[in-house]
C-alpha cells in the first residue's frame, strides 16, 4: 500500500480535520468509559497536521511524536486499525504493542514515532542521510512540538542536518504546552523558528489554525527542501486545548487564554471560510460531518472486534 | 597469521564490511581522522567525523538503521554513553517492539571502557551491565584481536543494535589474527582453557588475569577452566552450566563493579540451574562500588588480579 495522494481540494482538508477530531474525540469519550487508556490529543491543532501532510509527496517520510492522530489520518491512515493500537489489540498498525503513544506505519510512510520529547528529533537526520545515500527522492518531515524544541536534540539536530546537508522539514507545532510548563516558562525566545537562524537554517511562522495557510507554506518549504536538500523549519502556531494526556481538567490553564483558542478553532474556522468563499453549502457540510461520524463508527465497531494479542506475542518483535 | 592489535583488527573489519556491503557507514567523534585510510577507500560521505555530540551521533544511526543503513558509531569512551542512553536504549532497543516489528536497527556503538589509561572515572567505567538489561540490544566485549575482529564483521551483519565495547587496556595488545574472512557467532563463549576442578568465567581484559590465575593454580595441581564469554547478550548460559557442571565450582570474575554486574546475572543462573552440582559457594571477583581512580596504582587495585582470583579459586577447591 502506498500513501494516498494529497487532497486536492479545500473540502478534503476540511474533512480530514473533522475526522482528527472525531477520532480523538471517540478516544476521549472511550477513555472516560474505560474502555480505553487516556491518551494525548491533538484537538485544536488539526489544521497544523493537515496543511502540512497535504504538501508532501507520497515518497516522503514522516516522523512524528505522541500527538500523532492527525499526522497519521491526515496521511491515509486507517481509523479502524488506529483505534485498535490505542485498544491494544491485534489488529492495531503495531499489533497493539505501540498503544496511541507512537503509533508507526511503515506502509505509509509513517516511521519511527517516539514519546520521549525530542527522540523524533535526534532520529530525522539518520533518516535523511538515508534517503540521500541510498538516492531515494522523499525528504523527511519531522514533527515535534515547543516542548522537545526545548530539549538539546533539537539542537543537535539542526547543527548536524545543516553540516550534512540533509533534506529535513522540521516542523514545530508550538502548541504553548510542554507538559504542564506554559511554553514562555520555558523558552528563551518567543518562537522556535528564531533558533533556527544560529544554524543557518531557513524558517518562518505561520498561523497554525488557519490549514489553507499551514498548506501553503508547507507547499513552500517542501519545495525548498527538496530543490536545496537543506533543512528547513517552519513553525505552526497553535493552541493544544484540551490538555496533556486525558483526562485533564486544565485547572492550570488561564482561561482567557484558552477561551482566545478555542474561538479560534481551525475547524470552525476552515469550515466558515468555504462557507463564505461559495465553495461548501450547509448540506454539504451537514453530508460531510455525516460521512465522518459514520467512518468513526465502523472503526470503533472492527477495533472493538479486534481480539486482544495472543500472550505469546509478550516477546516478539524484540530483536530481528 | 598476521599479528593486529585489536585497534587494527577493528579497522581490518570495518574495511572488509564497508567492502562487503555498501549500506555500512561509519561516523562518530574523530573516527575519519583517526582512520583517515578508510576516507582514502570509502570516501567522506561513508566515513564521517561528527560534533562530539553523543545524542545526535546514536540518534542519527538509528534513524539511518531504521531506513536500511547499516551504520557503525564511535562514541569514545563508556562513560559518554550516557549521553546516548536515550537514543540507544529507549528508541534503538524498543521501536522495533512498539512498531509491532515494523523496524530494524541494525547499527553497532563502539566504545572504549575500562582501566589502564588513569583517565579517571568520566573516562573509563564499566558500563555494559546496564545495556544487557536493556530489552533489545545486544553487548559484545572482546578479549583478543583475533575475537575483536570476527565478533565485530557479525556485529555489522546483525539486524538489532550492538554495543561493542573494547577493553583499553587490551586496545594496543598484539595477537594473532586469522587471515581472510573469519566470523563468530555472537553468543558463543570460548572456554579458552579446559580443567575440571573450577570454573573461572570472564570477559575482557579479566579474561587474561584468569588465565595467568590458571597457570598459578596449575602450579598447585589444581586444573581451572576459563571460559571467554566475548557477548554478554546473548549470554552463552549451556556454555557455562556445562562447565560448572563438570567442575563443581565457579568463580565470576569481571572489572566492572560487583553490584548487579554480569557477574551476579551469573551467579544466578547457576544458582538456578545447577546448584545440585556445586560443591562449593559460588564466588563473584568485580570492581568496587566506586567510581574509578586516575590514580595508576588505585586504579589498578580496583581490576580484579590474577593473585586474587587464583586466591579465590584455591579457597573453593579446599571446601
Amino acid at each position: 500500500m502506498t500513501p494516498k495522494p494529497p487532497a486536492k481540494n479545500p473540502q478534503q482538508l476540511l474533512e480530514q480535520m473533522l475526522l482528527i477530531r472525531a477520532y480523538e474525540e471517540a478516544i476521549v469519550n472511550g477513555s472516560a468509559a474505560g474502555k480505553m487508556p487516556g491518551t494525548c490529543t491533538s484537538v485544536g491543532q488539526e489544521a497544523a497536521a493537515v496543511g502540512v501532510v497535504n504538501a508532501l509527496a507520497a515518497e516522503d517520510l514522516i516522523l512524528t511524536n505522541h500527538r500523532s492522530a492527525g499526522h497519521l489520518l491526515a496521511r491515509g491512515a486507517d481509523p479502524g486499525r488506529l483505534l485498535a493500537e490505542v485498544m491494544g489489540r491485534r489488529d492495531g498498525y503495531c499489533k497493539g504493542k505501540s498503544g496511541s503513544l507512537h503509533i508507526s506505519a511503515k506502509e505509509l510512510g509513517v516511521v519511527l514515532t517516539s514519546t520521549i520529547v525530542g527522540a523524533e528529533l535526534s532520529m530525522a537526520p539518520g533518516v535523511a542521510l538515508a534517503q540521500s545515500m541510498l538516492g531515494r527522492p522523499g525528504i523527511v518531515v519531522c514533527f515535534f512540538g515547543d516542548g522537545a524544541a526545548c530539549e538539546g536534540s533539537f539542537h543537535e539536530s539542526l547543527n548536524l542536518a545543516a553540516l550534512w546537508n540533509l533534506p529535513i522539514l522540521y516542523v514545530c507545532e508550538n502548541n504553548h504546552w510542554q507538559a504542564f510548563v506554559h511554553r514562555r516558562e520555558a523558552m528563551s525566545r518567543e518562537h522556535v523558528a528564531d533558533w533556527a537562524a544560529g544554524y543557518g537554517i531557513p524558517a518562518r511562522t505561520v498561523d497554525g489554525n488557519d490549514v489553507f495557510a499551514v498548506l501553503e507554506a508547507a507547499q513552500a518549504a517542501a519545495t525548498q527542501v527538496r530543490e536545496s536538500g537543506r533543512p528547513y523549519l517552519l513553525e505552526t502556531l497553535t493552541y493544544r486545548t484540551r490538555g496533556h494526556l486525558e483526562p485533564d481538567d486544565q485547572g492550570y490553564v488561564d482561561k482567557a487564554e484558552l477561551a482566545t483558542w478555542l474561538a479560534r478553532d481551525p475547524i470552525a474556522a476552515g469550515r466558515a471560510r468555504l462557507l463564505a468563499d461559495g465553495l461548501l453549502s450547509p448540506a454539504q457540510a451537514a453530508t460531510m460531518a455525516d460521512k465522518v461520524a459514520s467512518r468513526i463508527a465502523v472503526a470503533q465497531a472492527f477495533a472493538e472486534a479486534s481480539p486482544f494479542p495472543a500472550a505469546d506475542e509478550l516477546t516478539r518483535d524484540v530483536y530481528a | 597469521m598476521p599479528t593486529l592489535t585489536i585497534y587494527d583488527a577493528v579497522g581490518a573489519a570495518l574495511t572488509e564490511e564497508m567492502r562487503r556491503d555498501h549500506n555500512v557507514i561509519a561516523f562518530g567523534e574523530g573516527i575519519a581522522t583517526k582512520r583517515h585510510e578508510l576516507v582514502d577507500e570509502f570516501g567522506a560521505l561513508r566515513i564521517r567525523n561528527t560534533p562530539l555530540a553523543e545524542g545526535i551521533i546514536a540518534g542519527t544511526a538509528v534513524g539511518a538503521a531504521a531506513m536500511g543503513l547499516r551504520p557503525v558509531v564511535d562514541l569514545l569512551f563508556a562513560p559518554f554513553l550516557c549521553y546516548a542512553m536515550d537514543e540507544l536504549v529507549n528508541s534503538a532497543g524498543k521501536l522495533r517492539y512498539l512498531s509491532g516489528g515494523q523496524f530494524s536497527f541494525p547499527l553497532v556503538t563502539l566504545a572504549m571502557t575500562g582501566a589502564g589509561w588513569g583517565v579517571g572515572a568520566q573516562h573509563n567505567h564499566n558500563v555494559e551491565a546496564w545495556f544487557v538489561h536493556s530489552p533489545g540490544l545486544k553487548v559484545v566485549m572482546p578479549s583478543t584481536p583475533a575475537d575483536a575482529k570476527a565478533l565485530l564483521k557479525t556485529a555489522i551483519r546483525d539486524d538489532n543494535p550492538v554495543l561493542f565495547f573494547l577493553d583499553i587496556g587490551l586496545l594496543y595488545q598484539p595477537g594473532e589474527v586469522p587471515a581472510g574472512e573469519h566470523l563468530l557467532p555472537l553468543g558463543q563463549a570460548a572456554i579458552v582453557r579446559d580443567g575440571r576442578d573450577v570454573t573461572l568465567v570472564s570477559y575482557g581484559k579479566t579474561v587474561h588475569h584468569c588465565q595467568q590465575a590458571a597457570d598459578q593454580l596449575a602450579g598447585h595441581g589444581i586444573a581451572a577452566e576459563v571460559i571467554d564469554l566475548r557477548s554478554l547478550k546473548p549470554l552463552d548460559e549451556a556454555t557455562i552450566l556445562a562447565s560448572v557442571r563438570k567442575t563443581g565450582r565457579l568463580v565470576v570474575v569481571h572489572e566492572a563493579n560487583r553490584l548487579c554486574g554480569i557477574g551476579a546475572e551469573i551467579a544466578a543462573l547457576v544458582a538456578e540451574h545447577a546448584f545440585a552440582d556445586l560443591k562449593a559457594p559460588i564466588v563473584r571477583l568485580g570492581g568496587p562500588d566506586a567510581p574509578a581512580a586516575a590514580s595508576y596504582p588505585l586504579e589498578q587495585a580496583s581490576v580484579p588480579s590474577a593473585e586474587a582470583i587464583a586466591e579465590a579459586a584455591r579457597r573453593l577447591c579446599s571446601t
